[in-house]
């Protein structure tokens, strides 16, 4: 009876380690605080109605990126404590983690990093920015967009939920290979968080593809043609058409691995006519285009950027679009070199390994065109450039490194050491989260109406720069020194660990730079007065998105423009704006209704963990209702009359005449660290002193 | 004034960061003086080839890759704001020919690098054997949860978490795996790693020749004991190994299926072991586990091949 109501669960899956203990208490505390914040301040039905019920993807992704922020403070938590016990764990000594706990860690840490922040990241700001750049209103299903994210919450929720119940997460690695991740070898529980967490955001992340392929080649304004779109539309064109294609692969693999765990299937067991293998190979096809589904969104936002601060237009914007294309043609076919060393012959490895090489090329080519870009141009240090100068670097050696592994004999030294783990990092931090930096550094009068810090911005920047060198470069040495990537322990003999503990302090700084980040969005808010933008174009951009107010209203633009040109914004400044008019809107009404589809499937994946059938049943047929309350519900939009978008205009300009816009403010302005300390410090003295609390 | 100071906080952040990689780059220099680094200290003939490969490769992307990051951030300096002398032309056209260039040097590069990988990828594949004057050495290797059992079929010995090979003698390693997951076996002073699996054999020829002990391991994670499934491997002379054969003919301890079956249970950080006598069929036996009962697929392996 007890197996019936509550499937596996038990008392024992309560927490009782000291790090599902915290992690529990943290969890717990934190939802009680922002409840009680919201409470106070009244907000909750402000939050539901405005927030999260919105189908606006500007607020989608606004939201995106605050759980990507938290997601990268917790993935950030597990890198340190990974080099912590790296740096503690030679000789004698064995650190303060288990074995098996240390990678419990590496495998969240590498989860939530991809899945949960760069994912995160790059969706919230295709979010924003797409529709924006493409002179839309919303997108073509603006709820299979709610419900893409709220599936991507639910995956978030799930992948932390080990522990509150369970107390053990995957000790895989990220791709929890077979036959490792299947029943003989791991009994418990971890791997299946794993796969429903996985499952869960994959199946959101493949809506969120369809639906901005359907968006960006339907809904482009009049006159846009495809060649005629910005880098980033591009780039995010070309990211999602791949995730298109490898998504529903993830999917299927891990509904395989599940019938393998919970029906004793053998698709990826030794015998029984199963292979192991397979797994590799399907994980990979999915695996390797996923970490270009993260990079060509980034090469947009980073060639947007170059275009804009070296005011020209992009050099030959056709090699750079063919570029990308190159790229995500390329990404789908060369999967096997992550596998090299499985024993493959040696013209299927040569075959993957050119193909390898090959997909240099067009990234190559993006490279110049940038390079093309900034010569003869008139190039501002603000910084988004400033993370472009940085990737640049970074990415570079992230490449070369990368093409060195497409050589199989260098591959078979390489593989699986430090040396590869450095690799991939140059690739991901240098490339996909610089652009992410860059991309929200950017767009972010465009999000708030006032632009960044620049000063502390800039702090911030050198932190991550000189925090990846310390990390990084001793980690490819380690790699060349035979050290193996995942290793809890090692031998005092080695040498190792001088350059362990120099990673643990290349991650400090690094930690450094993501407070310094968190401190000058703190710092704009303070001086949000200084840093206010009226005009919606605080850089003198190029493309549309620039054309309308920052923030944008719901609707985006009120009239929608007329393409005519490539850098379509820029253009109809040099010859005249056109004259604003008015017209009836319709938009898409909130919907409440994406919550509860993937708060049911998040219960389904529950469920599953927890082999909970009637638990399973039910939240299945929950989707089912949610889907069919949804087709039949018609009355789904509403009309903004082309008096009230007058008013709301005016309403905005008389608004934006009083803040005074800074045409001429100097970023030499922007308040220094020293100076938010002293301001901080004051004003907490000012607290204490005057009792200032008990007035709250 | 601001704008003076923005200048020359500009150049002085590139001078903290010139002083700061220097720093890094002699306290790392500091630190590797009496480490061994591994691969470029290769102890046999496939390592240093695979060298050679990894030094090629790079020397000949960092012959595109300087010159590009110089011209890159060259630019960035030229053409900043703030110098007014350089000309700013947001007109500023490319002809094809640059355009066509753009494609053809990185082509270029990519196809040398491709034709001689090509032919090093086919001539260090692992399962090709080593030519050499003397005779060739097989050794079976199986990962176990969570040590390394190398059977040696033609002197009827095994031993555990230690292999000893004689020098100038080509290797070859017979990989697989039993109830456990999948490993990668790697002796990094001789040569690339290969994936060991159940049900599975995968050959690697290496040949060792100079005489040490050389680290072993897993690459490949395979559960909790991954960190403590080392071994050694020691190269000696041909007569000193054979000295070594019989030594370990001489020990007490002989691996029937017994012993096998307690080596099965998973064991972490296990010290060398060594057995005078092993049971021919092991080998076969572990393989065949896996062929389950479907009875389609041949038994892929015959000992001694």
């Amino acid at each position: 009876m007890k197996e019936l109501l509550l499937g596996k669960l038990s008392m024992q899956a309560l927490p009782h380690e000291w790090f599902t203990i915290a992690g529990s208490v943290t969890f717990i505390l934190l939802t009680i605080f922002t409840a009680i914040v919201i409470t106070r301040l009244g907000r909750w039905k402000w939050l539901w109605n405005e927030w999260l019920t919105s189908v606006d993807p500007k607020k989608i992704g606004i939201m995106y990126f605050i759980v990507a922020g938290f997601m990268l403070v917790r993935g950030g938590l597990d890198a340190i404590m990974i080099w912590l016990q790296q740096a503690l764990s030679s000789g004698a000594s064995h650190g303060y983690l288990s074995a098996d706990h240390f990678q419990q860690v590496f495998t969240a840490h590498g989860n939530i990093m991809v899945f949960f922040v760069a994912m995160g990241f790059i969706f919230g700001l295709i979010n924003y920015i797409v529709p924006l750049q493409i002179g839309a209103r919303d997108l073509a299903s603006p709820f299979l967009n709610t419900t893409g994210f709220w599936l991507y919450v639910g995956g978030v929720i799930m992948v932390n939920m080990f522990f509150l119940l369970g107390g053990e997460y995957a000790a895989t690695g990220w791709l929890a290979v077979a036959p490792l991740s299947g029943k003989e070898f791991s009994p418990g529980v971890g791997v299946d968080y794993w796969i429903w967490s996985l499952q869960i955001s994959g199946i959101g992340t493949t809506m969120g593809a369809i639906n901005f392929i359907m968006t960006i080649l339907k809904m482009r304004a009049p006159g846009m043609s495809l060649w005629k779109m910005p880098m980033f539309t591009w780039g995010s064109l070309c990211s999602m058409i791949m995730a298109v294609t490898v998504f529903p692969l993830l999917t299927a693999t891990l509904f395989l691995m599940f019938f393998d765990r919970y029906l004793g299937m053998h698709f990826f067991t030794t015998g029984s006519g199963g292979n192991p293998m397979m797994y590799t190979n399907l994980i990979w096809m999915w695996g390797h285009p996923e970490v270009y589904i993260l990079m060509l969104p980034a090469l947009g936002v980073f060639s947007e950027i170059v275009s804009t601060f070296s005011r020209k237009r992009i050099a030959s914007y056709t090699t750079n679009v063919l570029g990308m294309i190159g790229v995500s043609a390329f990404a789908l076919s060369v999967w096997l070199h992550h596998f090299f060393t499985m024993g493959a012959g040696a013209n299927v490895n040569a075959f993957f390994g050119v193909m390898t090489m090959f997909i240099a090329i067009p990234t190559a080519v993006i490279f110049f065109t940038w390079i093309a870009t900034m010569y003869k141009g008139r190039i501002r240090f603000t910084t988004p450039m400033l993370w472009f100068l940085g990737f640049v670097a970074i990415f570079t050696i992230g490449g070369l490194t990368g093409v060195l592994l497409a050589v199989p004999p260098a591959d078979f030294q390489l593989h699986n050491s430090l040396f590869l783990v450095a690799h991939f990092h140059s690739n991901v931090i240098g490339g996909v989260l610089f652009g992410i930096f860059a991309g929200i550094s950017y767009w972010f009068p465009k999000f708030a109406g006032f632009r960044l810090n620049e000063r502390i911005g800039r702090y911030a920047f050198w932190c991550w720069v000189v925090g990846f060198c310390m990390s990084f470069i001793p980690m490819y040495i380690l790699g060349l020194m035979g050290a193996t990537r995942r290793l809890d322990h090692y031998d005092s003999a080695t040498g190792w660990q001088p350059f362990y503990v120099l990673m643990l302090l290349g991650g400090l700084v690094i930690c450094a730079g993501v407070a310094l980040q968190v401190v000058q969005i703190i710092a704009s808010i303070m001086q949000k007065k200084h840093l206010t933008d009226t005009s919606g174009d605080p850089w003198d951009g190029r493309s549309m998105e620039w054309a309308t107010a920052s923030p944008p209203p719901a609707y985006n633009f009120n009239v929608i423009p007329q393409i005519s040109t490539r850098d379509a914004f820029w253009e109809m400044k040099q010859q005249g704006l056109p004259k604003r008019t008015f017209e009836d809107i319709h938009m898409p009404k909130n919907t409440a209704l994406g919550i509860y589809l993937s708060a049911f499937a998040f219960i389904a994946g529950f469920g599953f963990v927890w082999e909970i059938v009637w638990l399973v049943v039910v939240s299945l047929l929950g989707i089912l209702i949610c889907v069919i309350a949804r087709t039949f519900n018609e009355d789904s939009e509403y009309t903004i009359t082309a008096a009230e978008v007058e008013k709301l205009e005016k309403a905005r300009m008389k608004r934006d005449h009083v803040k005074q816009s800074h045409k001429d403010s100097d970023m030499d302005d922007d308040m220094g660290l020293i100076d938010f300390v002293k301001i901080v410090v004051t004003g907490a003295l000012d607290i204490i002193r005057n009792k200032k609390w008990r007035t709250w | 004034m601001t704008k003076h100071k923005n200048k020359a906080s500009q150049s002085r952040s590139i001078w903290f960061m010139l002083l700061g990689l220097l720093g890094l780059g002699l306290s790392i220099t500091l630190l590797l003086s009496g480490t061994d680094v591994v691969l470029f200290n290769p102890k046999g003939l496939i390592a240093q080839e695979e060298l050679k490969l990894i030094l090629f490769s790079v020397a000949l992307m960092l012959t595109v890759a300087v010159p590009t990051l110089i011209i890159l951030y060259g630019f960035a300096w030229e053409y900043r704001e703030s110098n007014k002398k350089a000309r700013y032309d947001p007109e500023a056209r490319h002809g094809k020919y640059f355009v066509l260039s753009m494609w053809a040097i990185p082509t270029v590069f990519m196809l040398v690098l491709a034709s001689v990988m090509w032919p090093a990828a086919h001539k260090l594949d692992p399962k090709k054997t080593i030519a050499a004057e003397a005779k060739p050495l097989t050794i079976q290797v199986v990962a176990l949860r969570w040590k390394w059992l190398f059977i040696y079929p033609e002197q009827k010995i095994a031993t555990v978490n230690y292999v000893q090979v004689p020098t100038n003698t080509p290797v070859q390693f017979e990989l697989t795996a039993d109830e456990a997951p999948m490993s990668s076996f790697w002796i990094p002073h001789l040569g690339g790693q290969l994936y060991a699996m159940t049900g599975h054999v995968n050959r690697l020829n290496l040949i060792a020749e100079e005489p040490g002990e050389y680290p072993g391991s897993t690459a490949e994670i395979n559960g909790a004991g991954f960190a403590g499934m080392k071994f050694t491997a020691r190269a000696s002379s041909a007569e000193d190994f054979d000295h070594w054969v019989q030594d370990i003919k001489k020990s007490p301890s002989v691996l029937d299926n017994a012993e096998y079956e307690k080596l099965l249970e998973p064991s972490e950080s296990n010290p060398a072991a060594f057995y005078s006598s092993t049971d021919t069929g092991l080998y076969a036996k572990m393989l065949m586990k896996y062929m389950g009962s479907h009875d389609h697929q041949p038994a892929k392996y015959e000992a001694g091949h």
